[in-house]
């Protein structure tokens, strides 16, 4: 349970408020290009600003925590791994500031097999494809085990087939750990596929959050001239 | 447990060493360095002291006037005659006390503070077997072909430089801007300090280089060398002159005279030749190695009091500079 | 924030090791001095002709840097280690060198001369500018090899995918944000130019502040004139770092994954042949009279003295102290007032710092004692703005790309050095490290001060074995002096480049 009770941000000229409340398993974000949905993304996690506001969690005021210090973890659009590190220091970041113990490489095994990616371990970023290197980061996110998943378009880079996949691994993982999670979309097929509820984003305000299906059936004015319908 | 002896006897060691009186002399650095006559005049004299000397090298006069009184100098040597002025007036050096009737210098020496140790004369240096006829004055020198190539050092940063700029000062005095006037020409370049000049002179890359009398020497006895000449001017050559003196505020008073005295002994007079390359101050012309008896001596010497040279410095150098920034 | 607090305070630090010195020098003389005319002259040629090095240094870097970038042949890596040299040799071993190759008698002449073309005279304001490219072209071409090399492969494979102008779209937003502080780190390296500025410059019309400075210091004993000039020294460093840093663009080029950087533009005929003309320029400038000091070194190798290895060894380890000083000091300093702090240090007369050291440790401790100690931290104050130069677009780079993936991670304080900032920064760190080696190798700094007669490092020995007429033995110490702080460079830059790409 996501609160963002009366929140303003300013970004220069750019102003988005947002009093709402998202409670759905998975949330999308939708909204015409430029609208602020991954800027209230980033406020939800801590990088951007609020002017005035506050971000709550479960009744819990979050406004002031560290990115690190708040119920989530995140998916960004790109530059999720360290290409320096091995997949295992990668996901190693999510449990421990040392070097992983026994039980820890195992729990990271584990995480990597729950993605598809068993045995790839000991691989660099570089070697892996584009559908991998999301697995490894989701697979981090497993390990962080956070109450809240933030998506800003991780698989954007990636085809429709293998973003489908990733979408419902997402899907699937949130349903088996009984973890939230609030995506930026652009396509809304891509919400109606994996979202329990949306919201639009539009014109410096956010909507009330209504079931996902509903939205798309009466899309209000602002989606609609986003969605050409 | 073996390491018992070796420190027993570290021990006993420094314990000596602490009963060893130690003088410390400050050096210019080429003075002390490995090639100079430091290491000599250092085991001779502690043969005769009971003492330990130790040298401190680094720019001398700056040093000691920022140590002021604090300065741990018993003794400092290898000051120019063109900055004792200044080392005078700073009060911290004493009278040295001593019979200079020995002193064996092309002019009368009389000063209660400084004492000299070793001379030579300003002077240009070249290649006999490139250059063939030798000049014989610094009217030559100046009426000489401009692709003569010459280099001289700097009299803002060096002490030979400030020599040349005395010893033109006084060959031509109030023409003196327009001695450097014809000589500019012929200075391929001005360098910061010795080194640098010699190093483009021996590299050909000037056929003349302002350096000492006795530079041939070296290239003589140390290499064998007989190509490298001075050029003897007629007007007279600049006196150069190094000196020693005895600090007031030193803490060993007698070993710091017992030095002083042994600057002008024999033995100390002798290593100078050969390892410091000038004349000694001190000893007679017949106890020269040979071939610094066989080196061509200026007639005239040409020198300014600490007074004078105080008096004509600025002038001089503004007149070489207006002259050779032209 | 405590790493905020850090940067402060050793911001604070620098500054104050550079300010104190001088404060103390002028306050032991008596206060500040007027400046005659003559000052005033060497102040106008100060500064216009460190101008005009730091743009033909930077203006050739741009081609010679480019052409190393993108073409791949054998014995680049070794033509790029000893393409440095010529910044890191002590002054008097880089004129003879040069002078051997463009001097009166020297390589040009000698090819010039039975073809009946006018001689080559290498005095004049020419030969001081073409000294100071000499020395700073080298360290140019480094920087800007380091940010053509920061370009993630992924831009230029995007560009060669849209046959995009490289040039437009990736080359010059990168130069917009390197050049200017190349063009202030060279700039104000040149106004510390002294000895190679007159020898070259033919005479006193080549007078620099600096001289004015060692005039001051050494015949006047003015200690008031000095700190006055060191302090017009600081102000002009200080302005050029200011304008440098305020011209900067700020962007950073994005992240990439560390795939080999594989360029598809210059493959024309014309591009390659023009690569391979900078390629040889450069080469040929820098390295030939790098090869006239080793062929004039070589015969003095055999017969050098003990003291010199022994010199050797303590510069070596000097030089070994001086970078883990100054990489200790760089890393709370990657941010823009600290790049600005750090230009103090080398904008002021060594002279001068020297000196305000020695009247500050003098009433506490014998000189000679932290004689080695003191050389070191000065050394790294010197070092200091080249390896923020160096260091500061990667880490600008690597916080922009990963801060927030770091900061999701919740790596603060030294683990998000460790983990990220510092491998992302490999590559640079060791260029950085291996240039502080090498530079602490070549410099004299402070050591004439504080030296007594056994401290002595390599390159005091070489002055004291030419003003004791062995030409030839300190011409084996140079080449002692140039193979050791190559060699340095070499290890650290090495070490650098491990396991990185390209």
């Amino acid at each position: 349970m996501l609160t963002l009770d009366q929140i303003t941000v300013e970004q220069g000229a750019f102003t988005l408020q947002a009093d709402t409340t998202l409670g759905a398993p998975i949330t999308a974000l939708l909204g015409p290009s430029g609208s602020g949905k991954s800027t209230l993304l980033n406020v939800i996690a801590g990088f951007a600003p609020v002017r005035a506001g506050r971000v709550l969690w479960r009744g819990q005021d979050v406004t002031h925590y560290t990115p690190a210090a708040r119920p989530i973890g995140m998916l960004f659009q790109d530059n999720n791994l360290f290409p320096h590190l091995t997949i295992r220091d990668n996901l190693a970041l999510a449990l421990t500031r040392t070097r992983p113990t026994a039980s820890q490489q195992v729990q990271i095994s584990g995480a990597l097999d729950r993605v598809g990616l068993a045995g790839y371990e000991t691989r660099k970023p570089a070697e892996l494809s584009g559908g991998q290197q999301s697995r490894a980061a989701l697979a981090r996110v497993l390990l962080q085990a956070r109450p809240l998943m933030l998506l800003d378009e991780p698989f954007a880079a990636l085809g429709p087939a293998l973003k489908h996949k990733m979408l419902d691994l997402v899907a699937e993982i949130c349903r088996e750990t009984g973890m939230s999670a609030v995506m930026v979309s652009h396509y809304p097929a891509d919400a109606l596929r994996i979202a329990d509820a949306a919201v639009v984003v539009a014109d410096g305000s956010v909507t009330a959050p209504l079931p996902t299906a509903d939205l798309m059936q009466d899309p209000p004015a602002a989606l609609r001239d986003y969605l050409g319908v | 447990m073996r390491a018992l002896p070796f420190v027993a006897g570290m021990m006993l060691a420094s314990a000596a060493a602490a009963e060893t009186p130690v003088l410390t002399v400050y050096a210019p650095d080429y003075f002390a360095s490995d090639w100079g006559p430091g290491p000599g005049i250092e085991a001779a004299f502690e043969a005769q002291c009971g003492c330990d000397l130790q040298y401190k090298t680094g720019e001398l006069l700056p040093r000691l006037l920022l140590e002021g009184a604090n300065t741990e100098a018993d003794v400092a040597i290898g000051f120019n005659s063109d900055i004792t002025k200044k080392a005078r007036e700073s009060g911290l050096f004493a009278a040295h006390g001593l019979d200079t009737s020995g002193l064996t210098l092309p002019i009368d020496w009389a000063d209660d503070t400084f004492v000299p140790f070793n001379y030579s004369h300003t002077a240009f240096i070249y290649d006999n077997t490139k250059v063939e006829t030798a000049l014989t004055s610094f009217d030559d020198l100046l009426n000489a072909p401009d692709d003569l190539r010459l280099v001289i050092q700097d009299p803002r940063s060096s002490i030979s430089g400030l020599a040349l700029v005395l010893w033109v000062q006084n060959v031509y005095g109030d023409k003196a801007e327009e001695a450097w006037s014809k000589l500019a020409p012929k200075i391929v370049t001005v360098t910061k300090g010795w080194s640098e000049s010699y190093g483009m002179f021996t590299d050909g890359e000037a056929d003349m280089v302002l350096s000492y009398t006795t530079s041939p020497a070296y290239h003589i006895i140390a290499e064998e060398d007989l190509t490298k000449s001075a050029a003897i001017f007629d007007e007279g050559h600049y006196f150069m002159v190094e000196l020693a003196a005895k600090l007031k505020g030193t803490d060993q008073s007698d070993l710091a005279d017992q030095f002083m005295g042994f600057v002008l002994s024999r033995e100390f007079q002798s290593m100078i030749p050969t390892s410091n390359w000038s004349f000694p101050a001190a000893l007679a012309e017949n106890e020269w190695p040979e071939g610094f008896q066989a080196l061509p001596m200026p007639e005239k010497v040409l020198f300014y009091s600490e007074d004078e040279a105080a008096a004509l410095r600025s002038e001089a150098i503004e007149a070489w500079r207006r002259a050779l920034s032209q | 924030m405590a790493s905020r607090v850090v940067t402060i305070i050793t911001a604070l630090i620098v500054a104050g090791m550079v300010l104190v010195p001088v404060a103390a020098v002028l306050w032991r003389g008596g206060g500040l001095s007027g400046l005659g005319p003559g000052d005033w002259a060497a102040l106008r040629f100060t500064i216009w002709q460190a101008a005009l090095s730091a743009l033909l240094s930077v203006g050739l870097a741009i081609p010679v840097a480019r052409a190393l970038a993108r073409r791949s042949f054998a014995g680049r890596s070794a033509l790029i280690a000893l393409m440095g040299a010529p910044f890191i040799l002590p002054v008097i071993v880089a004129i003879l060198g040069l002078l051997a190759v463009f001097g009166g008698k020297g390589l040009i002449n000698q090819l010039l001369a039975p073809l009946g073309l006018p001689r080559l005279d290498i005095y004049g304001y020419h030969g001081v500018i073409l000294a100071h490219v000499f020395f700073n072209l080298p360290l140019a071409v480094r920087l800007l090899l380091q940010g053509w090399l920061a370009i993630p492969a992924e831009r230029f494979r995007l560009a060669a995918s849209l046959n995009a102008p490289l040039w437009r779209v990736l080359e010059l937003p990168m130069l917009r944000q390197l050049l200017p502080g190349a063009f202030a780190v060279i700039f104000v390296i040149c106004l510390g130019s002294f000895a190679v500025a007159l020898t070259l410059g033919g005479g006193p019309r080549a007078t620099t502040l600096e001289l004015a400075i060692y005039q001051a210091f050494r015949f006047d004993f003015d200690l008031g004139k000095a700190a006055t000039l060191a302090g017009v020294q600081l102000c002009l460093g200080l302005v050029a770092g200011g304008v440098a840093l305020r011209f900067a663009a700020r962007d950073g080029m994005g992240a990439g994954l560390d795939r080999q950087v594989a360029r598809w533009d210059g493959a024309a005929t014309v591009s390659r042949v023009m690569d391979g003309v900078w390629i040889a320029f450069a080469a040929s400038f820098l390295l030939v009279p790098l090869m006239a000091v080793a062929l004039a070194g070589a015969p003095g190798l055999t017969d050098m003295p003990g003291v010199v290895w022994s010199a050797a060894g303590r510069s070596v380890l000097l030089a070994l102290g001086a970078t883990a000083l100054t990489l200790m000091m760089a890393l709370p300093l990657l941010t823009r007032a600290g790049e600005a702090a750090a230009l103090l240090g080398i904008s002021v007369s060594g002279l001068v710092l020297g000196t305000g050291a020695f009247l500050l440790l003098q009433p506490i401790v014998r000189p000679a004692d932290v004689a080695l100690p003191v050389t070191m931290l000065v050394n790294a104050l010197m070092a200091l703005p080249f390896v923020l130069r160096v260091l500061r677009p990667s880490l600008d780079s690597a916080r922009q790309d990963f801060g927030r993936l770091g900061a999701a991670l919740g790596l603060r304080g030294w683990p998000l050095w460790r983990v990220v900032y510092l491998p992302r920064m490999r590559r640079p760190l060791g260029f950085a490290a291996g240039l502080t080696a090498a530079l602490s190798m070549g410099d004299l700094g402070v050591i004439m001060l504080f030296a007594d007669g056994d401290s002595s490092t390599l390159p005091l020995q070489i002055y004291r074995l030419m003003g004791s007429y062995q030409m030839e033995a300190a011409r084996g110490a140079a080449l002692l002096l140039l193979s050791l702080s190559l060699g340095l460079f070499w290890v650290f830059d090495k070490g650098g480049r491990a396991s990185a790409d390209a």
